[in-house]
């Protein structure tokens, strides 16, 4: 071979860089808030960060899922229909039970209903995002079927313990915020450091390649579906518990923005790539930018166009960077 | 989806191939030089096969003319006259069609909409099949098939679908036609029919260019033949002065460019440690044999011969219906990876990017992955054992160049494949099965990794190599088995010449 000298002189690799990729978004975030405080009188106040925590509650929950979601290749679509029934299971088992035998109801059902979606997927191999459409329309039925179309409550003399999820708790923030940086934090740890975790970023990142290091990819699929189920009936507690009731028609919609949240924040549809944090900061730039908007009296009309370009941009940035990082 | 106008075939002469005559065709892919220098001209109305081993060039030439790939270099002529090609389109324009192993029709259309796909007849734009029928019946009697123009090519068996990429070609001018392995994926019936279908193709002055690993068919039905080797043109001739035992000499022999290891005889009374009896999966049929502890037991045969598909049904990846596979005289379950695993067996697919390695992750992390619950507590993953045996196993395959966090993509290929080593030898297997071991990957890295095998062995593991390249595989191995049409069809020792192996791999 005449190429033998060529070939000798070791390849050159490539430099791992500190790339805009990496932080960038959290540069983003950073500068609304930057915005934010010099424009406005009331942005950087505790009460104002109070609310925003409480905002960010619900999609916070079902972002940090659907991040493990994305991440092992999958989506979950059927994740604010579970949090609608569980909810309301949780409210009629409060009904029944007392208001702690609600909750703990409401987080089985909703772990129950994502190991449900989980195997649904797995066993059939449909492709994730219209197996999981065709399960969230069936639980949104069930909804229907369970409550009669009706809203339904607690007792009366329950309300109060019910709206446990609202009282201030740690630093002041509420209890549902705190549930949520909670989860976030314990997911961020299961996803970053557990064995379970980084079979999560092989099965999403290559599924043949796990599939043969003996890793059990439906298995994992399905634990992912369960704990976005879990997330999905804390995320309706908290709502149902600030409502002081529960409905059929519960956060529809919402599972896509806490899609949009996760990819905002620089997680790759593609899979396999992504890490919790980049959620967190995909819930909050959402939330802020809400937040702005009511601060600064602007119409909220344009909010979505803003947020939709965001999202446009953040998954055109990772089209073209992830391209870049495997060729 | 490119459905392009075309133009009148103006180079064509209605009714008579070209004459094509290639000079100095070369093609390099990175390091690897894939054809060089290939200069041949083949005649109008001719059938033609072009023959040699795995990655001799032979699809690569092929796909030149077709204008799948091209050239770095030479040119093609017609007729005397340059052409340039630089697309598929180019090809077509001038009468040439390619018909791909993958053919390339679009399943949930009808064959009529196939055969004229893009250049339905119409008025304005309204589509005017009647005269596009009429066209179709025409072909069919040129050609003598027999195919219902309503049916939906996704519905057809393989032969047909293939008779629909003929007419699609013919209707398209074509009066080269290039066939890459046509016959491969046909059973008999089908087989015998397209033979007959090249013959009349030919007689009525369509040239045609075959590809393919089957001697005694090709010598049957071509006029003459060009044997390349390692991309070099060898020879063009008649194949009526040709025997199957003429070609395999001339095929075989390409450049090596690695120094064969030296390796150490296994032991005397070494017990046998690998098993597999009677395998049978939709790949391969009745696949039995033994590897002995410290033995090196290498595969080969010709690229779909079933050796790889071999090595996953072992591993329990493909499902296997029959047989079953002993370590150590201990059966294991079979159609279980886990099983396999457990049981001492390791598995460096053929396919770095496909099989073996989660590119978005660093080359840590995949190293990792089949052991990971060796170093956890309480489902954490022990960091600090983690990083100590992976720095470990990096320094003995010398993997260089991964930084912490960096996806494994980021690596050089020689530099992967010591990682898809790694992740198999962080705990030491009994049985480790190497596909491709080399492929696409530089000198260095290929001298390294052969002594990496050959050391496993002298350390005791039973080693199983698959690789398309013959010098490898019998500079490597103990003994050779020798894989056709899913079968282990001949067992060659380490003596066995180049001319034997081949000719066992390529005859009936």
């Amino acid at each position: 071979m005449t190429t033998a000298s060529a070939a000798v002189s070791a390849p050159a690799e490539k430099k791992f860089k500190f790339n805009v990729r990496d932080f960038g978004i959290v540069f983003g975030l950073i500068a609304i808030m930057l915005f934010l405080t010099l424009n406005t009188g009331t942005f950087l106040t505790d009460r104002n960060f109070i609310n925003l925590f409480d905002q960010a509650a619900i999609v916070g929950l079902l972002a940090a899922a659907a991040t493990l979601c994305i991440i092992s290749g999958v989506f979950d679509l059927s994740s604010t229909a579970s949090l609608a029934v569980s909810a309301i299971a949780g409210v009629m088992i409060t009904q029944h039970f007392g208001v702690a035998a609600g909750f703990i109801g409401a987080l089985l059902v909703g772990a129950a209903l994502g190991t449900l979606t989980g195997l649904i997927v797995v066993s059939t191999k449909v492709n994730s995002f219209i197996g999981t459409l065709a399960v969230s329309i069936i639980y949104r039925g069930l909804a229907i079927v369970i409550t009669g179309g009706a809203i339904v409550a607690p007792l009366p003399e329950q309300l109060f313990a019910f709206q446990t999820w609202t009282w201030p708790s740690l630093f002041g923030l509420t209890a549902g915020s705190v549930l949520m940086l909670a989860m976030t934090i314990v997911l961020g740890i299961v996803l970053w450091r557990t064995t379970f975790g980084r079979r999560i970023y092989a099965v999403g990142g290559n599924l043949e390649a796990a599939r043969l290091s003996g890793i059990r990819t439906g298995s994992i699929h399905v634990a992912v579906y369960a704990i976005s189920g879990l997330c999905s009936a804390m995320a309706g507690m908290i709502l149902a518990s600030r409502a002081g009731s529960a409905q059929p028609a519960m956060a529809i919609g919402v599972e896509l923005t806490a899609i949009a949240a996760v990819v905002i924040g620089g997680t790759s549809i593609l899979g396999g790539q992504g890490a919790m944090w980049r959620a967190f900061v995909g819930v909050m730039i959402l939330t802020v930018i809400s937040n702005g908007f009511n601060l600064l009296h602007w119409d909220t009309t344009y909010q979505q166009v803003v947020t939709g370009v965001l999202i446009l941009v953040a998954v055109a940035a990772d089209g073209l960077f992830f391209r870049k990082a495997v060729r | 989806m490119a459905i392009q106008q075309l133009a009148t075939p103006e180079h064509v002469h209605p009714g008579r191939a070209p004459e094509i005559s290639v000079a100095g065709i070369g093609k390099r892919y990175g390091s690897s030089t894939v054809l060089q220098g290939v200069t041949l001209s083949i005649a109008p109305g001719e059938i033609h096969g072009i023959m040699g081993e795995n990655g001799a060039g032979k699809s690569t030439l092929l796909k030149i003319l077709g204008g799948a790939i091209v050239a770095d270099s030479g040119t093609v002529a017609l007729d005397g006259r340059t052409v340039r090609i630089t697309a598929p389109r180019d090809s077509i324009s001038n009468g040439i069609s390619l018909i791909s192993q993958e053919l390339a029709l679009i399943p949930g259309l009808s064959v009529l909409e196939n055969v004229f796909l893009g250049r339905w007849s119409n008025t304005g734009s309204l589509l005017r099949s009647r005269k596009d029928a009429a066209h179709f019946a025409r072909l069919l009697e040129e050609t003598g098939f027999t195919l219902d123009p309503r049916a939906i090519v996704g519905t057809l068996p393989i032969g047909q679908a293939q008779q629909v990429e003929i007419l699609k070609a013919l209707a398209r001018g074509a009066k080269v036609l290039c066939m890459d392995e046509p016959t491969a994926v046909l059973n008999e019936a089908e087989k015998a029919q397209l033979l007959q279908v090249i013959r009349k193709l030919a007689s009525s002055g369509t040239t045609v260019i075959l590809v393919s690993h089957y001697l005694e068919e090709v010598l049957g039905l071509v006029d003459r033949v060009t044997v390349l080797r390692d991309g070099r043109h060898i020879v063009t001739e008649d194949a009526a002065g040709h025997t199957p035992e003429s070609l395999v000499g001339l095929m075989v022999g390409r450049e090596v460019d690695f120094v064969i290891p030296e390796i150490p005889p296994v032991p005397a009374g070494a017990k046998t440690v690998f098993e597999a009896v009677g395998l049978t999966s939709t790949k391969v049929k009745d696949v039995s044999f033994t590897v002995r502890q410290g033995e090196i037991l290498g595969l080969a045969g010709l690229v779909g011969s079933g050796r790889s598909e071999a090595l996953l049904a072992a591993f329990g990846a493909d499902r296997i219906t029959a047989g079953h596979v002993e370590i150590n005289g201990r059966r294991i379950r079979g159609n279980s990876i886990r099983e396999a695993i457990k049981a001492g067996i390791g598995l460096v697919p053929e396919s770095r990017k496909e099989q073996g390695l989660v590119m978005s992750r660093p080359a840590s992390e995949n190293i990792a992955l089949p052991t990971l619950s060796d170093r956890s507590l309480g489902g954490l993953v022990r960091v600090g054992r983690e990083k100590t045996a992976v720095a470990g196993i990096t320094r003995s395959v010398d993997l260089r160049g991964a930084r912490k966090g960096a996806p494994i993509a980021n690596l050089s290929g020689g530099n992967q494949q010591k990682a898809l080593f790694a992740k198999w030898l962080l705990n030491p297997p009994a049985v480790l099965m190497v596909d491709e071991p080399t492929r696409g990957v530089d000198i260095a890295a290929k001298a390294l990794i052969h002594g990496l095998i050959v050391e496993l062995a002298a350390r005791g593991t039973a080693v199983i190599v698959v690789s398309s390249e013959l010098e490898e595989v019998i500079g490597l191995s103990h003994r050779i088995h020798v894989m056709r049409q899913g079968r282990i069809v001949a067992e060659f020792d380490r003596n066995a010449s180049r001319d034997e192996v081949m000719t066992s791999a390529f005859m009936k």
